[in-house]
């Protein structure tokens, strides 16, 4: 490092020239950028949203489904983030819903000056599992997420915990990681011990064929522990009882994305295909009406889901998207239905199914910081009545508003 | 055991040790900083380009590639103005490089070498894709590029001391071939000035200021604005009355705008370069500029 040393002391003379060329408000010189984005919709359903669910899987309890029907203020997304010095970066992201709840998306702060490629987050954030994971609301190609990460994730997977990831020093484009955190997160729960849960790898490799095409692709994995995950359903006799599942929950995904424009101009014309397999085996006990019979016995299941997209942009401002959701829930192995204490029928959110839904949108946008959106989707995520869904969107984002990963 | 640290020593020490011995890995965020990097570093330095001169450099993405590249990097050779905003900031924190950030030696922009075109008074969205620091498309006069090659010169000898003084030569050698091809270009665009032209976007704007050549319409109405159906009619009628010369278009732009404004007001389309690559002509920085003075020339005869 010592032979930096002249060049950094030419850098500070020229620095503070800068400075006072530029005489700018000091007292707000040092203020985070800020970034606030402004989401909306309209929907119409035919199925009432309020009997939404995934057939087959467990209720994730996040933000699943197609929301409510006509109106719609979607979620406020508020950014602050800066350099907090030299070591380290911070971010905030916040949501305001419409029900004038405030929810902290992400508080994480990351490293700056750690050698060797490697990078550490702490705080909340957005797990890098997958690929849609880490990608805020507002830069979805849809309006609403695939239907394996709302079964999976409830949405998406928030970690409260630590990551550390490394690049390797390849031509081809290698990322390492590694995250822990207090698993609270769907499908773990808060448990009360020291110590860690939630554990996740992942890798992801990347790269371009010829001038034209790029492409990543990445295998993750997730350890997850749930203590009297709660969900409710209803009896053989139509009574509502609640549920819990208790034990280990892992999951393993696949993911692939590849991007053409001719020559990688994307101003004109680009196409996106991207897709992503998901599995979760299950295993430990599953206990029946805790409130009432309390009965409690084994349960394993191994559960999967994919889907697979592609948006074009046909011309500039203009895309059209076609997404395929499928699911698969396996059929579950219920100690207490084994053992002829109860039946399969007294567990209906746990029948096997496998729901499907196509979702066609097109969206304009004007500029890079408006983009308005006409979704329609075949939903049959209740394995039976199909939900086809209307949805108009609109996305507004002011402010310093920072660039997307690819 | 003991072989087996030892061995581990020994290997951790030849990685090392590496970089030392290698050339400087330069990641050129445009083709023309690839081109300058080249002149001035030679063979001792290892030159990727991010982007092409097909390539709209506002609208790239921090594709893998990209973040490999930079993971690696000695120095990123940026324009900077805002102009990468949309994926440089995001290749450079996805690198966990730490060489290569902003404000350290590893991290170059052009622009700082130079007082920038068009510095907006006020700074509001309203106003279209405006850069609050000024036009950052500084590429295409040639006395930028001229100091932006002392101050990069400077830069690589800092950064590669043990080649430093190789670094002075070729970079005094390049600044003197460079003042000679300025001083011929010059000469041979007299025919040049005050030829009026329509643009497509405002990156032909250190161009037409360099060479004397009057801006007398942009397709844009607002940088980065698509015209509207009506703004083109109002265009189509005032350059009626007045006809430019020519119609700039650049390579990496979309020839459907420019073709039909060329046969509604009956003017010549010409194509430039705008970047290192951007035509078969446009093969270095030289190239560049006679490339891009041989096809203004020609359509001003």
């Amino acid at each position: 490092m010592t032979r930096f040393e002249p060049f950094a002391a030419l850098c500070m003379l020229a620095c503070t020239a800068a400075l006072a060329d530029n005489p700018s408000n000091t007292a707000t010189a040092f203020n985070p950028a800020v970034s606030l984005i402004l989401a909306g919709n309209y929907a119409s359903l035919s199925q009432d949203p309020a009997t939404f669910q995934i057939a087959g899987f467990i209720p994730s309890g996040g933000e699943i489904g197609p929301g409510e029907r006509s109106f719609n203020l979607g979620e406020s997304e508020l950014t602050l983030n800066a350099n907090v010095d030299p070591y380290f970066f911070a971010n905030l992201t916040t949501a305001v819903s419409s029900d004038n709840e405030i929810g902290v998306e992400e508080a994480y702060v990351r490293t700056l000056a750690l050698p060797s490629g490697l990078t550490a987050k702490a705080g909340r954030f957005l797990s890098s599992l997958g690929y849609l994971n880490e990608i805020h609301a507002h830069a979805w190609d849809f309006i609403d997420q695939p239907l394996a990460y709302q079964a999976f994730f409830g949405g998406q997977l928030k970690q409260d915990g630590v990551q550390v990831k490394w690049i390797a020093p390849t031509v081809t484009f290698v990322e390492l990681g590694a995250e822990t955190g207090n698993g609270d997160s769907f499908p773990g729960t808060r448990r009360n011990r020291n110590g860690v849960n939630g554990n996740a790898l992942f890798a992801h490799i990347g790269g371009d064929v010829g001038n034209s095409t790029s492409w990543r692709a990445g295998v993750s994995w997730l350890d997850h522990r749930a203590e009297a995950r709660t969900y409710e359903d209803s009896d053989s006799a139509g009574a509502a009882v609640v549920n819990a599942f208790t034990g280990k929950s892992r999951t393993w995904i696949l993911d692939g994305i590849l991007k053409w424009s001719p020559q990688g101009n994307s101003t004109q014309r680009q196409l996106k295909v991207q897709g992503e397999y998901l599995r979760r085996t299950e295993s430990g006990q599953l206990a029946f009406d805790t409130e009432g019979l309390a009965l409690s016995d084994v349960y394993r299941n191994a559960q999967s889901g994919w889907y697979l997209q592609s948006v074009y942009q046909f011309r500039p401002r203009w895309r059209v998207g076609v997404r395929y959701d499928g699911m698969d829930s396996g059929t579950p192995r219920i100690g207490l239905v084994a053992g002829g204490i109860l039946g399969r029928e007294d567990f209906p959110a746990l029948r096997d199914s496998s729901p499907d839904r196509v979702s066609t949108m097109v969206d304009f946008s004007p500029s890079e910081f408006s983009r308005l959106r006409l979704q329609y989707a075949w939903d049959n995520s209740r394995d039976g009545e199909r939900d086809r869904q209307l949805f108009l969107q609109y996305l507004f984002g002011i402010g310093a508003h920072g660039a997307h990963k690819f | 055991m003991l072989n087996f640290i030892r061995s581990a020593i020994l290997l951790l020490s030849v990685i090392g040790a590496l970089p030392a011995h290698a050339a400087l890995k330069v990641l050129a965020t445009t083709a023309d900083w690839a081109a300058l990097a080249t002149e001035l570093g030679g063979d001792r330095i290892n030159v990727y380009t991010a982007t092409s001169a097909l390539q709209d450099v506002h609208r790239v993405e921090a594709k893998p590639s990209l973040v490999a590249r930079a993971r690696s990097a000695d120095l990123v050779v940026a324009t900077g103005g805002d102009l990468e905003i949309g994926w440089l900031p995001v290749l450079l924190r996805e690198s966990g490089n730490t060489r290569i950030q902003p404000g350290k030696p590893g991290y170059f922009e052009a622009v700082t070498s130079l007082h920038l075109l068009d510095i907006p008074s006020s700074v509001d969205r309203a106003m279209g894709d405006i850069h609050p620091q000024g036009n950052p498309h500084v590429q295409l006069d040639p006395h930028n590029i001229a100091l932006i090659a002392q101050a990069l010169t400077a830069r690589l000898a800092a950064l590669d001391a043990k080649n430093a003084a190789f670094y002075t030569e070729r970079g005094a050698d390049f600044q003197s071939r460079w003042s000679q091809a300025i001083d011929r270009w010059e000469t041979q665009a007299a025919p040049l000035k005050d030829v009026r032209v329509i643009v497509i976007h405002r990156d032909q704007t250190y161009l037409l200021h360099w060479l004397g050549m009057k801006e007398a319409g942009a397709i844009e109405p607002k940088p980065g604005v698509p015209p509207s159906a009506g703004y083109l009619a109002e265009l189509v009628s005032r350059m009626s009355l007045n006809p430019p010369r020519m119609i700039l278009r650049n390579a990496y732009n979309d020839s459907k705008a420019v073709d039909w404004l060329s046969q509604r007001i009956h003017t010549p389309v010409v194509l430039l370069p705008f970047s290192v690559g951007g035509t078969a002509g446009a093969k270095d920085l030289f190239g560049l500029f006679d490339d891009t003075l041989n096809s203004l020339l020609a359509a001003s005869q």
